[in-house]
């Protein structure tokens, strides 16, 4: 016989009073966790369950829940379920296990544990629903000095300005790792909310040639779906050294998500492997970074700005100096807690740094070398809510860019099998039945809604602590007290501690 | 045909000049002493032709889509990046990386080529690039190559040298390599398999070469009388069971 070493992880339950053997679970389940038996009635397999609530959400009866399976293992706080379910997974298939979305393990959250000021009797707090409030931020190179001529006009061109009615785009997400309505949904909502989406490294549909001036292109080591007419149908041009849930090595898409659509996006073949090497080939050091950069401001003739995104990693302050030198317009740094449609499950749960204690470190390193006026700043990597991002801001970044909570906004539920692509939700699937079932309008306006509750809760916050411009609070980490937090971490955030 | 005094001068300032006749519709360029000013020719939208005098710096065409530019001397590195279609023809040796990503055109490298020439290849459709190189190259030709077309020929080789440096093909998972000649196995990477050429690949070569040779000045019944070795990756997917679903 052969044995089956994995049990469960939840437990499907079926109220039978309620359920009318109606099958739409059946047909809805991509991981075919629901099924007729022998006898048509609709059953369960609790073991392919991935707790995604697609079912649930959908059954005309409520007639279905998911639990947690009770199964337990004997305790140990050293050998847990995972740690050993992990080990039977390797040994019955000898790869390298994969997993999507951000890392679930318990690292210390430092948003948590950083408290916001509010103003008491000194300083007025400002009432955003009567007084005017400014969130909008301009992201790009700032002049050293303005420079006026005879008539009094600046004398000297503003470098490319990225401008953004709240301090928050979407972070790069292909085409491919996502699906076309959800990167659709994305387009639209940043053409509306006057922000921008990121086509990450999947090239850009030219069904959607249309939001092209709310789009940021990724130029990755992959140069998928990379040319003269992509580079141009842009606001902006990022270049991804890395990311967050997997700093340091490539990705790679697999064939089978490579679609008739995907193929035309990325030019290559259809069903063929898209393989993004761990390095650009043409970039081994801070001087051939110099190189592509102004490879690409000469392919776009200096009109728009170029970001480069990296990981947050050991030395992401001296990383993130070379950068600017290398003639960066925009930084983005992505915290260890980022998500991402497949990673190795190490590699995400292990490499990289909280996203707080990069933004503080790097903010802090670029004013001490005078150079933080050159670039400007996006962190990414875990952004939950509008308190995140008026934390990050005060840390030092000048916007956040969110991906999870976007995509959680369109309906996502978490289960962490994005890299399966059969996501029930229709976000991360190539599956036209799948992708069916996102509603890119529908999703679109809840996108616009959490932007717009957002930057209402931010306001609240600026108000409140007498601030009336988002610019004002960038690096004010006055603003900012670390609670239960020790020495090294309140030096490295540069906070001081509540109650000082 | 517009004649540009290049020497000392900034790479944005030429290319700026090139991109203003162009649009007044001047289709051919002559310029002369250039000396490593990078990036000339990319962002410049249509097809002109620039003949160059001299040493083009990196990245030269890169991002490119049609341009056409031919070289009376030697290319530094990343020749073509990332290049879209369009014609480079260098009358000399090339540096590394020559072809990186490119997906459409054609480089023709009369003499000797670097490291990693034609990296990261691709092709799409009917665009299928194709490089050429005259005499030898370097280390990881055709790493990781996705795509298309590389014709190694050792015309200059002498007879105690290598034609090709180690780790051919590493990672290569598409397209296909010719080599004028025979490669001893501990060079090739472990995703390559070799072959000898059939009628159809011999066709398909001898209508690459006679452009090439017509352009370098060569017999192309010489260069086609040594046998060719093809090289092709074993799998399309080499990184596919890497993984536990
Ligand atoms: S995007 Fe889909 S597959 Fe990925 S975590 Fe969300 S619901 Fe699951």
């Amino acid at each position: 016989m052969n044995l089956n070493y994995t049990t469960p992880e939840f437990i499907i339950l079926r109220d039978l009073q309620k359920c009318n053997n109606c099958g739409l679970c059946v047909k809805n389940c991509s991981f075919e966790a629901h099924y007729y038996s022998k006898h048509q009635r609709v059953e369960s397999n609790s073991a392919k369950c991935v707790n995604c609530h697609y079912c649930v959400a959908t059954c005309p009866k409520k007639a279905l829940a998911i639990k947690k399976h009770p199964l337990e293992f004997r305790h140990n706080s050293y050998w847990t379920e995972s740690a050993i379910k992990d080990i039977y997974k390797q040994a019955s298939t000898g790869g390298i296990l994969l997993t999507g979305m951000g890392t679930d393990r318990e690292y210390p959250i430092y948003w948590d544990k950083i408290l916001l000021n509010a103003s008491q009797v000194t300083n007025p707090s400002i009432d955003p629903l009567r007084e005017p409030m400014e969130l909008r931020t301009f992201l790009g190179t700032k002049p050293g000095k303005l420079e006026l001529d005879k008539t009094n006009n600046l004398s000297e061109l503003m470098p490319p300005q990225l401008e953004l009615q709240i301090p928050v785009v979407f972070a790069g997400m292909s085409f491919g790792s996502i699906s076309y309505n959800a990167f659709k949904a994305l387009a639209i909502a940043a053409h509306k909310a006057g922000i921008y989406f990121n086509t990450g490294e999947g090239g850009l549909h030219k069904d959607f040639y249309e939001f092209a001036s709310h789009a940021i292109v990724q130029v990755a080591s992959g140069r998928f779906g990379v040319n003269q007419e992509y580079l141009e149908n842009s606001a902006a041009v990022e270049i991804k050294i890395g990311q967050g849930a997997k700093p340091g090595i490539g990705g790679h898409l697999p064939g089978k998500k490579v679609g008739e659509e995907v193929s035309k996006t990325r030019m290559i073949p259809l069903g063929s492997d898209a393989i993004s090497p761990a390095p650009h080939h043409d970039i081994y050091s801070i001087e051939d970074l110099r190189q592509l950069i102004f490879a690409i401001k000469e392919a776009t003739e200096y009109k728009k700005p170029v970001l480069v995104k990296i990981a947050a990693v050991h030395n992401v302050a001296a990383i993130a100096s070379g950068i600017v030198r290398a003639g960066a317009d925009i930084i983005v740094i992505d915290g260890f807690r980022a998500g991402t449609g497949a990673a190795p499950t190490r590699i995400r749960d292990n490499v990289g740094i909280p996203i707080e204690l990069a933004i503080a470190s790097v903010d802090e390193r670029l004013k001490e070398e005078g150079i933080r006026k050159h670039v400007s700043i996006i962190a990414s990597g875990g952004i939950r809510n509008s308190s995140d991002v008026v934390k990050a801001i005060a840390l030092g970044a000048d916007a956040v860019a969110i991906a999870t909570a976007a995509l959680i906004a369109m309906g996502c539920h978490m289960c962490q099998k994005c890299y399966t692509g059969k996501c029930n939700w229709g976000i991360t699937t190539q599956d036209p039945e799948l992708t069916k079932r996102l509603d890119p309008d529908k999703a679109s306006q809840r996108l616009l809604n959490l932007l717009r509750a957002w930057s209402l809760e931010i306001k609240e916050m600026l108000g409140g602590m007498g601030i009336n411009a988002i610019e004002s609070l960038k690096g004010n980490r006055l603003m900012l007290r670390g609670v239960g937090l020790n020495e090294t971490e309140l030096k490295i955030l540069g906070i001081s501690h509540a109650g000082q | 045909m517009k004649t540009i005094e290049a020497r000392g001068m900034h790479y944005r300032e030429l290319n700026n000049l090139i991109r203003k006749y162009y649009q007044n519709g001047i289709k051919k360029f002559l310029l002369k002493g250039v000396n490593g000013q990078r990036y000339i020719g990319s962002g410049i939208k249509g097809s002109p032709h620039l003949t160059i005098e001299g040493t083009p710096g990196n990245d030269l065409a890169a991002f490119s889509s049609g341009i056409s530019i031919a070289i009376k001397g030697n290319a530094q590195d990343a020749v073509g990046n990332t290049m879209n279609d369009g014609k480079i023809v260098i009358h000399g040796h090339a540096g590394d990386a020559v072809g990186h990503s490119m997906r459409g055109g054609r480089i023709y490298i009369k003499s000797y080529a670097g490291y990693r020439v034609g990296i990261h290849m691709k092709e799409y459709q009917d665009q299928i690039p194709v490089i050429i190189i005259g005499g030898k190259a370097g280390d990881f030709l055709g790493e990781y190559m996705a795509g298309g077309v590389i014709i190694l020929l050792g015309l200059d080789v002498e007879k105690d040298e290598e034609l090709l440096g180690s780790y051919c093909g590493t990672g290569m998972h598409g397209g296909v390599m010719y080599i004028r000649g025979n490669i001893p196995s501990y060079k090739l990477a472990k995703e390559v398999k070799t072959a000898s050429t059939t009628e159809e690949d011999l066709d398909f070569l001898k209508d690459c070469l006679s452009d090439y040779c017509s352009i370098m000045n060569l017999d192309l019944n010489k260069v086609m009388a040594k046998p060719f070795t093809k090289l092709y990756p074993y799998n399309k997917r080499p990184y596919g069971k890497l993984y536990a679903y």
